[in-house]
């Protein structure tokens, strides 16, 4: 879900005609002080972050005066309300409120359609309200197809109690309620408390309001950039990862971080799943052991290999991991090489020194472990590698034991790859660069880029590789970054071909936490 | 019996001329599956693993005759309206494989299913497999694989997520328990057929002789299929597994439905109300097959077809 600040949300509100105080966000004491002043009159300040009780935290005040405005703007502005720091408040007007109501659009997904629900009594939460006070709350289901319609709203608010020209007129806001959460697809969309003020106007206090991850995208109005549920703002390396998943619709990365501070010997292993129940019941097994996780990583729904890759560069970004683990269901249908080449592109050139297990059960699951486990003796990390008749149970223990032996093996690192003397290239669908040296293809006498590629896209030309396809063909994604032909290459032929995928913001995000 | 599908079902690949249509109607072919048509529109008369291919599902259903079920294969933004020509056509089960749906999109879905008296099971499904007799999405990958793997039995398998309900079947196959179908349901929080849906669909099916079910944190589905087992809807034995426990409240898990959201939808939520009515809960996802099998040989029920 994608959750939208009050601010945000009431721009919406205020767009399908529902009345909002009159104000604006401000970043800084000056911008809420010019703010206040165009307001005139009294304002409320509030603190802009995903977090109930904002007002006992010291983050809603009012003020008298745009230079009083100023002043608790500075103090608010910066303030940690529960996992947030602020960046933005709220000016707006202050409203002689006379009676608090509660509105409210989620998509009930028992019930497959929108449940509108409406209470006479507001201010509090929800399910306080309807416990102690039932009769107030009315709440009804709503036809997709039909929306709500105006008569259905004005008798939801009579079954609360409400009548007369209240009625009329909050039964207007609720269809207008239903109309922001339909338009912008919302998971949620809530305005408590909605409040009558002493001219008898209605007004929309507060707002709360998530809106449909898989709908995002076709909402770029909304400028979200990071639509995921956290009850805290991502980090760094989360907006990186979020970055890649966005810009490949092949598959799934699902990243999140789940301690950090940690350091060597504290137990925390780099978590890769792959599926999301396999990853869920195979972080089960790893917390049973003892150990930690440092991160939730779901790479599924058939992930090109160069998305496995991404993935694990980034957990190898989290300093002071003490092991990497990864498993899934144990059954996967995708063949299992992709996943492994991946794997071993990343785990090479971070040259892993912590033990490392992949349970890669599934289709090809042989050939994958064989492509994993080749990797021993090349990096200084233990690297084993498991299969479905092994289950997670037994890998996690793996894990353990192999973190508590603490051996590395002596392996110095390699030497920097060489500027190529004859490069053949073209680029990837993610941006990505293969590359062939023709001067070293043309020692090579196994040619497994050709013979290995997954979608037989190069051919020999004159004894080197090239693209049986144009260059544009494999940029729009013929080219599946299957990176057979560096892992293949790498192992098999003479090390000619490699690809190099660029991750967005990882490179500066590991030199100013201080890992190369 | 199985559920679903089986060998009698006529079925249509919606997106067949695209990479996934293509690899995934060549595992249903060449597992049994009677694939009668394909359509991707602008691409009729082309055929695919000896498919027919047509513009519009009107088009194959004119042509074909009746057609039982369509397995989509279309981009996510697009799902909506192939689904919406199905039902239409008069399809009466849609398995909908991709992910990223969005859920407006699906509630529209079901709005039209129910309508028409039509059902689905999806968005973001791996989809369904019936040993021996078909399959729909992409579940087993390979039909080597798929026959290999798995084979008939007492055993209906229910699962929120996808390579797990390739792995229990696996997993409770080496034990000896075979299965009627496998069933994903979908990782999604709004789905067509959810566990309890599903659940009454095995309880109808008289070779079905108890369920296991793969359960995670956030909606209330395993809830349900408790309730459903409370008031008698539901009278096989059930044995189940919750993923998620280490979760906290508040993030979600990959899984669009996998997040715990105010108090609700939690692990302990879920276990403590199945055992409740008497469900066997395992602990470790491992304990499984040996749990079933024991409540299998308790009630003389053979572990094979």
């Amino acid at each position: 879900m994608a959750r939208l600040h009050e601010h945000q949300g009431k721009r919406l509100l205020k767009e399908k005609g529902i009345v909002i105080p009159r104000g604006g966000p401000a970043r800084t004491p000056e911008e809420a002080r010019r703010i206040a002043e165009e307001v005139g009159g009294p304002v409320m300040v509030k603190a802009q972050v995903w977090v109930t009780g904002r007002a006992g935290r010291g983050g809603i005040r009012r003020a008298e005066t745009p230079a009083e405005a100023k002043a608790v703007a500075r103090d608010i502005l910066g303030l940690r309300v529960g996992q947030f720091t602020v960046d933005t408040v709220l000016v707006e007007e202050c409203l002689e409120i006379q009676r608090e109501f509660y509105a409210s659009v989620i998509v009930d997904d028992k019930a497959q359609a929108s449940l509108v629900m409406f209470s006479s009594r507001g201010g509090t939460g929800i399910e306080e309200i309807a416990q102690e006070h039932p009769t107030t709350v009315a709440s009804k289901h709503v036809d997709i197809e039909q929306g709500l319609r105006d008569y259905e709203a004005r008798n939801l608010v009579r079954r609360t109690g409400v009548h007369g020209k209240l009625q009329r007129k909050l039964g207007d806001t609720m269809v207008r309620l239903y109309d922001v959460a339909r338009t912008w697809e919302a998971r949620a969309a809530e305005i408590n408390p909605l409040v009558v003020v002493a001219d008898g106007n209605i007004y929309a206090a507060d707002c709360r309001i998530t809106v449909d991850d898989y709908a995002v995208f076709r909402h770029k109005d909304l400028g979200i950039t990071f639509a995921r549920e956290l009850d805290r703002p991502p980090t760094e390396l989360e907006r990186i990862a979020y970055a890649v998943e966005e810009g490949d619709y092949r598959g799934t990365f699902y990243f999140i971080q789940m301690a950090e501070g940690f350091e060597r010997e504290d137990g925390y292993v780099g978590f890769h799943g792959a599926g999301g129940g396999g990853s869920m019941m195979s972080m089960d097994a790893v917390l049973r052991r003892g150990l930690h996780i440092a991160n939730f990583v779901d790479t599924s729904g058939n992930p090109p290999a160069s998305k496995v890759y991404r993935a694990a560069r980034i957990i190898l970004s989290q300093p002071g991991l003490d092991g990497y683990f990864g498993s899934g269901s144990g059954v996967a249908s995708q063949e299992q090489f992709h996943s492994a080449r991946g794997l071993v592109k990343a785990f090479l050139e971070e040259h892993v020194d912590i033990p490392i297990v992949i349970r890669l059960g599934g289709n090809a699951e042989d050939q994958a472990v064989e492509i994993l486990e080749r990797l021993n003796g090349l990096i200084p990390a233990p690297v084993e590698g498991y299969r479905k008749d092994d289950s997670a149970d037994y890998c996690a223990a793996r894990m353990a034991a192999l973190i508590a032996l603490d051996q590395r093996r002596d392996v110095p690192l390699p030497a920097p790859r060489p500027e190529p003397q004859e490069p053949y290239r073209f680029e990837t669908v993610t941006g990505g660069t293969v590359t062939f040296d023709h001067a070293v293809c043309r020692t090579c006498e196994n040619k497994v880029c050709v013979t290995d590629c997954v979608r037989q896209i190069l051919k020999l030309e004159d004894g080197v590789p090239v693209l049986n396809i144009t260059p544009e063909e494999a940029r729009r994604g013929r080219c599946v970054e299957c990176l057979a032909c560096e892992v293949e290459c790498r192992f098999r032929g003479a090390g000619g071909g490699y690809v190099d995928l660029p991750i967005p913001g990882l490179e500066e995000y590991r030199a100013k936490i201080g890992i190369k | 019996m199985a559920i679903l599908i089986d060998e009698t079902k006529k079925v249509l690949v919606q997106g067949i001329t695209g990479r996934e249509g293509m690899t995934r109607t060549r595992l249903m072919v060449q597992y049994g599956t009677h694939v009668v048509a394909g359509c991707t529109p602008g691409k009729g008369g082309q055929e695919v693993e000896g498919v027919p291919v047509f513009d519009t599902v009107e088009e194959a259903v004119g042509t074909i005759g009746t057609i039982d079920i369509s397995v989509l294969f279309v981009p996510a933004p697009l799902v909506k309206n192939a689904a919406l020509e199905s039902i239409a056509a008069g399809i009466q089960l849609l398995v909908i494989v991709p992910d990223r749906v969005p859920i407006y999109d699906v509630l529209v879905i079901a709005k039209e299913a129910k309508t028409a008296g039509a059902r689905f099971v999806g968005p973001n499904t791996l989809g369904v497999l019936s040993p021996d007799k078909g399959v729909l999405g992409m579940m087993g990958g390979r039909a080597v694989s798929a026959r290999e793997w798995f084979f008939q039995g007492p055993v209906g398998i229910t699962s929120r997520s996808g390579g797990i309900t390739s792995s229990m079947a696996y997993y409770l196959a080496r034990e000896g328990i075979g299965a009627t179908t496998l069933v994903h349901v979908g990782g999604d929080a709004v789905v067509g057929l959810p566990h309890p849906e599903v659940v009454k669909l095995f309880e109808q099916d008289p070779d079905t002789k108890a369920v296991v079910m793969f359960g995670e944190i956030g909606t209330s589905q395993e809830e349900q299929v408790a309730d459903l087992i409370e008031c008698g809807e539901f009278t096989k034995p059930l044995i189940a597994y919750i993923g998620g426990k280490a979760a906290k409240s508040g993030t979600r898990f990959s899984h669009a439905g996998a997040i715990v959201e105010g108090g609700r939808g939690t692990h302990e939520g879920k276990v403590q109300r199945l055992k409740e009515v008497g469900a066997t809960v395992v602990d470790a996802f491992d304990e499984l097959p040996r749990a079933t099998r024991r409540v299998l040989e308790e009630r003389g029920i053979p572990l094979r077809a």
